[in-house]
């Protein structure tokens, strides 16, 4: 069934027809649509679940950490404060190995208040085992989220769903809103084999000593890794059932690209419109959006910019004293695999918009340039 | 969980579960080592009041048969149950004497 | 004579709580009363370390070791993953020490209180930062020693009244106990557990390292406190208070305090100091029980 929604909505809807079981959260704009929708579903029954409307977002992370060991499928969505609040638990979480799902709205970290988009408060997560899966469409937002609990739940390490405010939250679009029939036979009804039982009675997360710490770090790692082989099987399993599919990256006119734009959640939309304008001028342009930070796709970015001469990286985010964050994951990817140059580029900051001209404007001046001859360009600014 | 007594002996990562979770008692961790004095109990005074049994910390008196029996493996000599009995008929001694 | 617990243990010997440790009392007891069908979460706590390393624990049922702040919140998540898989029978318990409880967990606490989640909430007070090496918390008492309140500068502050602040949300049930009193722990928990909603067990567990006392006046110390009125134990059931050990003739809180290295600074005036605190709190607790 064909709906018009917004995004928040499109998570709302994912979380209802992936049948979660606990939602613990807490109110932050611009993500409040998400529960204010959910809390109404379960009030009126249409969802079997619990709703604690916890008292802060740590709590909201509590609770689904508790509800998760307790063997249900936990549910909560948050943006910016409300994330870095959590971030103890974030690495608490992924540690227990809990198959927990969270929305994250993108929205730039304060101070100055703002409640607008940019990637720092996620990306500041990036080390806490969180697998990170960043949205440009509202479908694609509430096909994540049903796909998310799938992959998290195999491999036994939580996801975070992550999508621009506003430019995507706020944003309303045609989304299919699949069959629960469907979905239920993709995605089985949660079975955790190490739930808090009182038949089977265990402690969980206890003590552990510099002897055996280490091997639990590795095991970590070993479910990341396995999460990659995951995530693409399921791209290809979700398009059997619902013919949509999504991959750790998404190409767009790259192959015979000579300048390749990488870009992450809305700026490639924008970024596709601008690369449609240039190839019209006779530019060989394209785009390729990351859609997976964790676990990092290095394979499939190796394969997607070896042709390229250049490879520009639009960061909607910085870290302060260094690159941007995405341009530093795919450098490090290209390190002694490609001698491409990659320009990084750092753009719409505390929600500014990146329009097509923006972009344009990018690829008009490293055109310019054989190489980077900055560590990173910062994009209109006022000085 | 297994009351074993025995320490278990993971020899690599395969081993482990994916995480930290118990998979033993702590009866297999005698503490009867980190005791000084150990409960005598004079069992001929002992009324079975079973106050003895009540306060141990450590679950180490067992109550047996209507009498206390002191677990020698775990007993940290605290002394709570030589102090609590109102018989005065638990003493504390030294180890080793 | 009849034991006056059951003999069953859901705790094991072989734990890591120090000699006398007053927190081991109050779990053993509390399992007692609430048997295998329970579920509890830890945050940082002594009993983190007292229920054992990996891959061993003291506990015969399921444990969460959780963060320090977390208690509350991650039982409520308990609870409620437990109604939604039909299991809504089980016992569900936060296990904190008087640090996560009375400071970096009071704001989980108030919420579920306030949601008033069907769960209980025991704070086994030893009356500082223990497992951390003895460190003043807001339920360090007035005049105590701590690591950071040394003896020319000891705890100047009255300990914070956690009872009174759960109190004000109006909580189904809750109580204060004394190890030295386990029937009278085992009576509240047995009654609670069939009480639907928040309910709230404080628990005085005295700590020989941290109070500098000798591990064999543990119990002692614990009734001490109930018989010189510093720490009287009653129940709060549905707002009302009832004394449930009773102590019609205190005893000087002299007797209490001598036997504690943590108090052997203060000099007469400040024991004076203490008892008068102690008279005008007990004197208004008095005046709660005798509400009708």
């Amino acid at each position: 069934m064909k709906k018009v929604m917004m995004g928040n909505h499109a998570i709302s809807h994912g979380a209802t027809l992936a049948r979660v079981q606990v939602i613990a959260a807490y109110p932050i704009t611009p993500q409040t649509q998400v529960v204010e929708l959910l809390s109404e579903i379960v009030a009126d029954g249409k969802l079997k679940a619990e709703f604690i409307k916890v008292e802060s977002e740590h709590s909201a992370m509590a609770a689904c950490i508790g509800a998760s060991s307790a063997g249900a499928r936990a549910f909560t969505a948050t943006s910016a404060q409300g994330l870095a609040l959590m971030h103890e638990l974030l690495h608490w979480a992924a540690g227990a190995r809990l198959p927990i799902v969270m929305a994250d709205i993108n929205r730039a970290m304060a101070p100055p208040w703002t409640i607008w988009t940019d990637q720092n408060d996620s990306l500041s997560q990036r080390d806490t085992g969180w697998m990170q899966i960043y949205c440009q469409s509202n479908q694609e937002v509430l096909d994540s989220v049903i796909m998310a609990y799938k992959v998290a739940e195999k491999v036994l390490m939580p996801i975070m769903i992550v999508l621009d405010a506003f430019s995507l939250s706020h944003t309303y679009e045609i989304v299919d809103l699949p069959d629960q029939a469907l979905v239920d036979k993709y995605l089985p009804p949660f079975d955790y084999k190490y739930k808090l039982d009182v038949k089977n009675p265990h402690t969980y997360g206890g003590l552990t000593t510099p002897d055996w710490y280490m091997e639990f770090r590795v095991k970590m790692h070993e479910a990341m890794d396995q999460a990659l082989v995951e995530i693409k099987k399921e791209a290809g399993e979700f398009e059997k059932i619902f013919g949509r599919r999504y991959d750790t990256v998404d190409p767009y006119l790259v192959e015979d690209a000579e300048t390749v734009l990488v870009t992450s959640g809305t700026a490639a939309s924008t970024a596709r419109f601008t690369v449609d304008q240039l190839r019209a001028q006779g530019k060989k342009v394209g785009n390729l959006r990351m859609r997976v930070l964790r676990p990092f796709p290095f394979a499939d970015v190796r394969e997607q910019l070896k042709n390229a001469k250049k490879v520009i990286v639009i960061d909607r985010n910085i870290s302060y004293g260094y690159h941007g964050i995405w341009a530093q994951e795919v450098k490090s990817a290209l390190y002694g695999h490609s001698k491409v140059p990659v320009f990084n580029f750092i753009a719409g900051l505390g929600g500014r918009d990146i329009f097509p001209e923006t972009i344009a404007d990018i690829v008009a001046l490293v055109d310019k340039k054989k190489k980077p001859d900055q560590e990173l360009y910062w994009v209109e600014v006022k000085r | 969980m297994a009351k074993e007594r025995k320490k278990i002996d993971f020899k690599k990562l395969e081993e482990l579960p994916p995480m930290v979770m118990s998979l033993r008692s702590m009866a297999a961790n005698p503490t009867g080592s980190w005791r000084n004095l150990k409960p005598v109990i004079d069992a001929s005074q002992c009324i079975q009041c079973t106050i003895c049994w009540k306060f141990c910390p450590d679950a180490a008196i067992d109550w047996v048969d209507d009498n206390p029996l002191v677990n020698l493996d775990f007993c940290k000599g605290c002394g709570i149950c030589a102090e609590e009995c109102p018989k005065k008929c638990i003493v504390m001694v030294k180890e080793g004497k | 004579m009849k034991p006056t617990l059951p003999l069953e243990e859901l705790m094991s010997p072989g734990h890591l709580a120090c000699q006398g440790c007053g927190a081991g009392i109050a779990m053993r007891v509390t399992l007692k009363a609430l048997g295998q069908d329970t579920i509890f979460t830890f945050p940082a706590c002594c009993w983190t370390v007292i229920d054992g390393p990996f891959p061993y624990s003291c506990l015969e049922v399921p444990l969460l070791h959780m963060a320090f702040e977390a208690t509350a919140a991650t039982a409520s998540g308990i609870k409620a993953a437990m109604d939604a898989l039909g299991k809504s029978k089980t016992t569900i318990c936060g296990w904190a020490g008087d640090g996560g409880t009375f400071d970096i967990g009071l704001q989980a606490l108030s919420g579920a209180a306030e949601r008033n989640d069907d769960i209980f909430y025991f704070c086994y007070d030893n009356e500082a930062y223990m497992n951390t090496g003895i460190q003043r918390s807001g339920a360090t008492p007035y005049g105590a020693w701590t690591t950071t309140t040394p003896v020319k500068h000891f705890k100047k502050e009255a300990k914070k009244s956690i009872d009174d602040i759960v109190a004000a949300h109006k909580v189904p049930y809750q109580a204060t106990a004394s190890v030295a009193y386990p029937e009278d722990l085992f009576k509240k928990l047995v009654k609670a557990k069939d009480i639907r909603g928040f309910k709230f067990i404080h628990i005085i567990s005295p700590c020989p390292p941290g109070w500098k006392a000798r591990p064999e006046d543990t119990v002692k110390l614990a009734r001490l406190a109930v018989q010189t009125g510093i720490y009287p134990i009653y129940e709060v059931d549905g707002g009302k208070y009832v004394q449930t050990m009773k102590t019609p003739n205190r005893k000087p809180v002299l007797d209490y305090l001598k036997l504690q290295g943590r108090f052997k600074h203060l000099k007469e005036s400040d024991v004076a100091d203490i008892q008068k605190m102690v008279d005008t709190r007990y004197a208004e607790l008095e005046k709660r029980f005798s509400e009708k």
